[in-house]
């Protein structure tokens, strides 16, 4: 049996804090925006879970590409882990994004780039969770897997550029002066830090979820094994 | 991949193979025909197409007319192969993978586009739509047809071979598929609705776009989802 290593144990340990950390940024230190008021907090974490999920969808990609060139399982594995932990976070996102949406755009949900381009890439991560639970031979999972992903990360882009064609109302808070129409605002410096620190604290709680995931996954792979082998 | 003149005779030769079968048994297409009638119809009665509003949906119920009844062509045509054991005799002949896939999208091209040519002068003879009759309206059906069966075609060689195999196709094909479908809609409906080339050249760029993007990446994978 594999112990846990000391690092993750103290990977655990620094997303507990960093979550404490960045929670007391966003709700405490943070400035009340002076339009929105108190809702806008929810921005901080919003941020910091749609990057952590977008990074697992380039991560699963990049994994697909390496799998299909080496035939290593490791790398199904990762891409397995990368698919279910930013699929998790990616639908934070949008949850959150809606209760930010309800106040400010005074709708749950608009048919909007971002917000189509999210739902759409959810779709694929469920889509793509159907797909693997449909085959039974680890090998041919993992091929099959690789390749859907791959097919993903090439159509995300290409929806958000088509639905770009179409009307947006999706504030782009970062280098945009025309974005308060949006219900989008301009960041004191306060709210700068309260965002890295909340990027921050998702990206340190990714990977430990993502070195959980994998471990899990190679543990799984075990106990079929052994059970192969009871069996026979 | 060669160049060599075998890979088009090869890929002919598959994509003949499963037009004289379609040809002699009628199987598919009559699906796809009536199933798109039947998704026209119910359109009729869900969105009230009267004049009005058919200016502005022309374009969305035809590519969802198309897409519905390409999934079942698609699914048909390599549950086919799958069933009858057809696929081992393609994969054991000595030709490239590649060919398999380019065969099987011309055929799946062909059937689409087969269907494509009797259900719209059907529609416009039904709601009196006689805008759709534009040589850029059918540049834009080839070109989406052309991204759709591309994509189509790996995915379902990829849901053939899992335990839910029909099921999984449209949940597999529409969210990849999504920005073929956006851009043929934005293109096809600028036309109809008779805005200048400048209004739709960027959807159109787009679609081409998707079209070179997923032939090549299905291709390239196409390999990876055959192989035993």
């Amino acid at each position: 049996m594999q112990q846990k290593p000391i690092l993750l144990t103290i990977l655990d340990i620094l997303s507990i804090i960093g979550l404490g950390v960045a929670t007391y940024f966003a709700l405490v230190f943070a400035p009340t925006e002076a339009v929105m008021g108190n809702v806008q907090r929810v921005f901080y974490f919003h941020v910091g879970t749609a990057w952590v999920g977008l990074v697992g969808f380039v991560l699963a990609a990049a994994a697909g590409i390496v799998y299909l060139m080496t035939k290593d399982m490791r790398w199904d594995r990762f891409e397995a882990a990368a698919v279910e932990v930013s699929a998790m976070f990616f639908f934070i996102t949008i949850v959150l994004g809606s209760i930010w949406a309800r106040p400010a755009w005074n709708t749950w949900w608009t048919w909007d780039p971002r917000l189509t381009t999210a739902a759409v890439t959810e779709l694929i991560y469920i889509a793509y969770f159907m797909l693997r639970a449909g085959i039974e031979d680890p090998e041919k999972r993992a091929r099959f897997g690789a390749v859907y992903t791959l097919l993903g990360g090439l159509s995300a882009p290409i929806t958000f550029m088509v639905i770009r064609l179409f009307r947006t109302i999706h504030p782009v808070v970062i280098g945009n002066a025309s974005a308060e129409a949006q219900g989008g605002f301009d960041m004191s410096g306060d709210m700068v830090a309260a965002m890295l620190v909340s990027l921050a604290a998702f990206t340190i709680l990714f990977i430990g979820l993502m070195w959980h995931r994998i471990r899990m996954g190679g543990l799984e792979e075990k106990v079929e094994q052994l059970k192969l082998k009871v069996s026979m | 991949m060669t160049s060599s003149p075998s890979f088009f005779k090869a890929v002919f030769a598959i994509a003949r193979k499963d037009l004289a079968t379609e040809f002699r048994s009628r199987e598919l297409i009559s699906a796809m025909l009536v199933f798109s009638m039947l998704v026209i119809l119910i359109f009729n009665f869900a969105l009230e197409l009267n004049p009005d509003a058919r200016r502005t949906v022309t374009a969305g119920v035809l590519w969802t007319t198309f897409a519905f009844a390409g999934t079942l062509g698609l699914n048909r045509s390599m549950a086919v192969e799958k069933d009858r054991g057809c696929m081992d005799g393609l994969l054991l002949a000595p030709v490239d993978r590649s060919a398999i896939f380019f065969g099987k999208a011309i055929s799946n091209l062909v059937f689409m586009l087969l269907v494509e040519m009797i259900v719209i002068p059907m529609y416009a003879m039904l709601y009196n739509e006689t805008r759709i009759f534009q040589l850029e309206f059918f540049g834009v059906l080839l070109l989406g047809s052309i991204g759709y069966i591309a994509v189509g075609t790996l995915l379902s060689a990829m849901s053939v071979q899992t335990r839910t195999r029909d099921v999984l196709l449209p949940i597999l094909l529409f969210p990849v598929a999504v920005p073929v479908l956006l851009a043929s809609v934005k293109a096809s409906g600028g036309i109809v609705a008779g805005l200048p080339f400048e209004d739709y050249v960027t959807p159109l760029n787009l679609l081409i776009v998707y079209d070179v993007i997923f032939l090549a990446g299905s291709y390239m994978s196409f390999d990876f989802v055959v192989e035993e």
